[in-house]
């Protein structure tokens, strides 16, 4: 149980955003039954996953997260009725998105945990960090914010380009 | 600028075992913002609350972060503690090192820079939070009470006594539910129709409980102190106001040979019929499945008999909606049956007890109705097979219950009282008959419970032996149990006459449906979850609904009442105000922003969402845009990641907060 704990030479930021019902809830679950997990992950508290923006995770990842879970109610068990199915179908589409800016999927993830899931939140948080830990950081986010800012020059070569392709 | 106090807390060793909160402090009061960090070993007690108010006024602070638990846990508590020190509750909030932190992390170090960071993304949300003025409604001092049972029924005659109208929902035709199955109940040997009929007669005559049998919830819109319940009422073929309950339809029907559910299956009913002779309503129901009329159309003959002209074939389901303020769950139970397997169920089944394939192996709810003396063979134990009178029985316990490997971990609760009783009522009715029990352990915590089951041993002559069945099978007209017994350590065999199985409680069937509908949630067994196991055991996490009885985890009769009086308390409570305050989460919309595409109003779940039409001062129109209603806005926040010029937002839940929480990071 208390075995030696591995050291790392990376750890990655995982931050979950989750509903408050059903998430949130089982995060509690767990931490009430002390099971363990790793400690990269930070929770966001919502009410609802229909409340999660899709530019959360966009800023999230500027921020330096290297990975993201969005995790909220069963569908059909959505505390408000069905605030889940709109999250389902906003997600669904953002992925698509995501991949074609380069994002590699993996290191975003969506499911449904339930307030009585401990054991699952724990197995999913447990399993993320370490994929995530095996993709290494993710760079291309925080370097576009290091990069110099757009000028707003419409000429700038990259454009040019990208506008005689289409 | 901001004067933000960070109160963090040991919660005795809770969290100061992995996490070094003075280090914690130490480290939010150099946030920019903080004007006040420190610890303390109980924020929640009293001298930690005052501590927490004496520094708001000491310090002046802002807004207050408070470092400890989850917030489902004591945001109220603290939210209130503020507020009595002059701020508004919206402005303090809680960062979760508890469930999140210091329960979950052995590390020291790890778990101490996770709780810093946590309250740093606490500080820098609250420096966003707004004063919310708390949103008042009105509360409909009406009741709904789900399922007819003696869970429902206490609910209901507690609250109606009180002096506030109730609506009482039942599936099934009658009310009564499982106990007016019972023959008798322990630890006192009551004849449980003795006791439970009188209650079900006090239910119908009562001014203020509207019942509704042979009906189901069909859809939950609204809030605490405002709900729209939607029933339908199932066509029951007969008109109620018409029915003077003789009878007489049910003695002409032609039909007479469907299975009576409500004796086990042992008896036989006719097609339009009342469950058992004390029904309330005592109003027959036609089962249109079964009868011939529905079926071929050629019967009429209740129809015809019918004097008062009750019976109306053409009668359709109907809908009926109930404004009510509060909801009391009871659903209740159901037993666990070997032979079906519902599809897609994590239980995985237990064929090699022979349920279903040996006709003499039967459930302990179906031994109740050969014990009782309303039962199909009038209180005499007979073997379903061949109606000879067993003398050798066999009770097997722990069927299902307690079997992780099968899917149910939990204990039942009652079988091993009820397993007790069932060797006395067997001792007292076949005088030279041998009850054994097999039994992993005896359970039996209850005021008199332990006297009774050593009764059943000592005075009732039963044989427990420690151990579960290896084998059971077919000899004959015997039935052979094979198992062992684990405190003398050899194999026995039985050869018996009948076996009986204490078969696990399990939820009502449905009961996942029901909870989808309104909002509740539900364990991985489907039994309803309490908000707090210890502190709220008999509210739902949803405002407004609250659980009565064994639809929350298996429960005696007992522990049923209580809880079921406990959750009438509970509405009285929310009764005894015609006001209510509610949180004022809710969502505003920025009318300058608006340009009136209204996809807001096609994601919201409450239908909150109204067009709002904007005129200059000729009265000209300019423009139409959208507004919620706060009375009926759940506060999911939906509209807000929708909408595309970002002109609603949820009160709690701005973007500037969770921007800032991210940033944080």
């Amino acid at each position: 149980m208390h075995s030696e704990k591995q050291k790392h030479a990376f750890e990655p930021r995982i931050i979950a955003f989750v509903c408050t019902w059903c998430t949130y809830a089982g995060a509690d679950l767990a931490g009430t039954s002390r099971m363990q997990y790793p400690s990269n992950v930070r929770l966001l508290k919502f009410p609802c996953t229909g409340r999660i923006d899709p530019v959360f995770i966009l800023k999230a990842f500027q921020q330096g997260a290297d990975g993201v879970l969005v995790s909220g109610c069963h569908p059909g068990d959505c505390h408000y009725i069905a605030g889940n199915f709109h999250a389902r179908r906003r997600f669904a589409a953002f992925r698509k998105l995501l991949e074609f800016i380069g994002v590699d999927l993996d290191r975003l993830q969506f499911s449904w945990v339930s307030a009585a899931e401990g054991g699952k939140w724990v197995e999913m948080v447990t399993e993320l960090t370490e994929r995530v830990r095996a993709m290494g950081p993710m760079r291309e986010f925080r370097e576009l914010a290091l990069e110099e800012q757009w000028s707003g020059a419409l000429d700038a070569p990259e454009l040019k380009e990208a506008y005689n392709s289409i | 600028m901001s004067r933000i106090g960070v109160f963090v807390c040991h919660c005795g060793e809770n969290i100061s075992r992995t996490v070094d909160v003075e280090r914690v402090a130490l480290q939010a009061g150099k946030l920019p913002g903080v004007a006040f960090a420190t610890d303390y070993k109980y924020m929640c007690s009293d001298p930690g609350q005052n501590l927490l108010k004496r520094a708001i006024a000491e310090q002046r602070l802002s807004h207050v972060v408070v470092a400890a638990c989850s917030p489902r846990m004591h945001e109220r508590t603290f939210r209130k503690a503020v507020e009595s020190a002059g701020l508004n509750p919206f402005l303090c909030e809680m960062a979760n090192i508890r469930e999140h932190c210091s329960w979950v992390h052995e590390d020291k170090e790890e778990a101490t820079v996770k709780a810093i960071e946590i309250v740093g993304m606490m500080v820098e949300r609250v420096k966003k939070n707004r004063v919310l003025p708390n949103i008042t409604v009105p509360v409909t001092t009406r009741s709904l009470v789900i399922g007819g049972g003696i869970a429902g029924i206490q609910a209901a005659l507690d609250i109606a006594d009180a002096g506030h109208e109730v609506v009482l929902v039942e599936r099934e035709p009658s009310i009564g539910g499982h106990m007016a199955q019972l023959s008798e109940t322990f630890p006192t040997l009551d004849c449980s129709q003795c006791i439970m009929t009188p209650k079900m007669v006090d239910v119908a005559n009562h001014p203020r409980i509207t019942l509704h049998t042979y009906s189901e919830i069909e859809q939950m819109d609204g809030y605490i102190g405002n709900f729209q319940v939607t029933v339908r009422k199932k066509a029951r073929s007969v008109d109620e106001a018409k029915c003077t309950g003789c009878g007489i339809c049910m003695t002409k029907c032609p039909q007479k040979k469907i299975p009576n559910a409500f004796d086990c299956n042992l008896g036989m009913r006719p097609a339009i019929y009342v469950p058992f002779p004390q029904a309330v309503p005592n109003t027959p129901v036609i089962d249109r499945e079964n009868c011939t009329r529905f079926k071929t159309g050629k019967c009429g003959v209740c129809q015809k008999v019918c004097g008062p002209g009750a019976v109306d074939y053409e009668q359709e389901d109907r809908l009926i909606v109930e404004p009510v303020g509060a909801i009391v769950v009871a659903t209740g139970f159901k037993l666990y049956t070997i032979e079906e397997k519902p599809k897609g169920s994590p239980i995985k089944g237990y064929g090699e007890f022979g349920h279903g394939k040996i006709p003499d192996v039967i459930d302990g709810m179906t031994f109740e109705r050969l014990a009782s003396a309303s039962g199909p063979t009038g209180g005499k134990i007979l073997r379903p097979s061949d109606g000879r009178e067993p003398k050798q029985i066999v009770f097997i316990q722990c069927i299902g219950s307690r079997a992780r490997e099968k899917g149910i971990s939990y204990c039942s609760k009652v079988c091993c009282m009820y397993t007790a009783k069932h060797t006395m009522l067997y001792h007292h009715k076949v005088h030279d008959g041998q009850a054994y029990v097999f039994f992993m352990d005896a359970r039996t915590p209850g005021k008199g419970y332990d006297e009774f089951w050593r009764r059943s041993i000592e005075e009732e002559e039963a044989v427990y032996i420690r151990g579960m069945v290896s084998r059971l099978y077919q000899k004959g007209d015997k039935i052979v149990v094979m198992g062992s017994d684990i405190a003398v350590g050899v194999q026995v065999e039985i050869e018996a006459d009948m076996v009986v199985l204490a078969t696990a409680v399990q939820p009502q069937v449905g009961a996942d449906t029901l909870a989808q509908k309104l909002g509740i949630s539900y364990d991985k067994y489907h039994f309803y979850s309490e908000a707090h196991a210890k502190l709220r055991p008999v509210e739902c996490a949803t405002a407004g609904i609250y659980l009565a009885g064994a639809c929350q985890g298996p429960k005696d009769i007992p522990d049923t009442v209580s809880q079921a009086s406990a959750a009438a308390a509970k509405v009285m409570t929310l009764f005894a105000r015609d006001k209510l305050e509610r949180e004022p989460i809710v969502a505003t919309v920025k009318e300058a922003g608006c340009v009136g595409c209204f996809y807001c109003k096609k994601v919201c779940p409450y239908g909150a969402v109204e067009e709002k039409e904007i005129r200059d001062r000729q009265g000209n129109l300019v423009k139409v845009v959208a507004y919620v209603n706060p009375g009926v806005c759940g506060g999911c926040g939906t509209c807000q990641a929708t909408c595309p010029s970002k002109s609603v937002e949820l009160d709690g839940y701005t973007d500037e907060q969770i921007v800032a929480m991210i940033e944080a990071l």
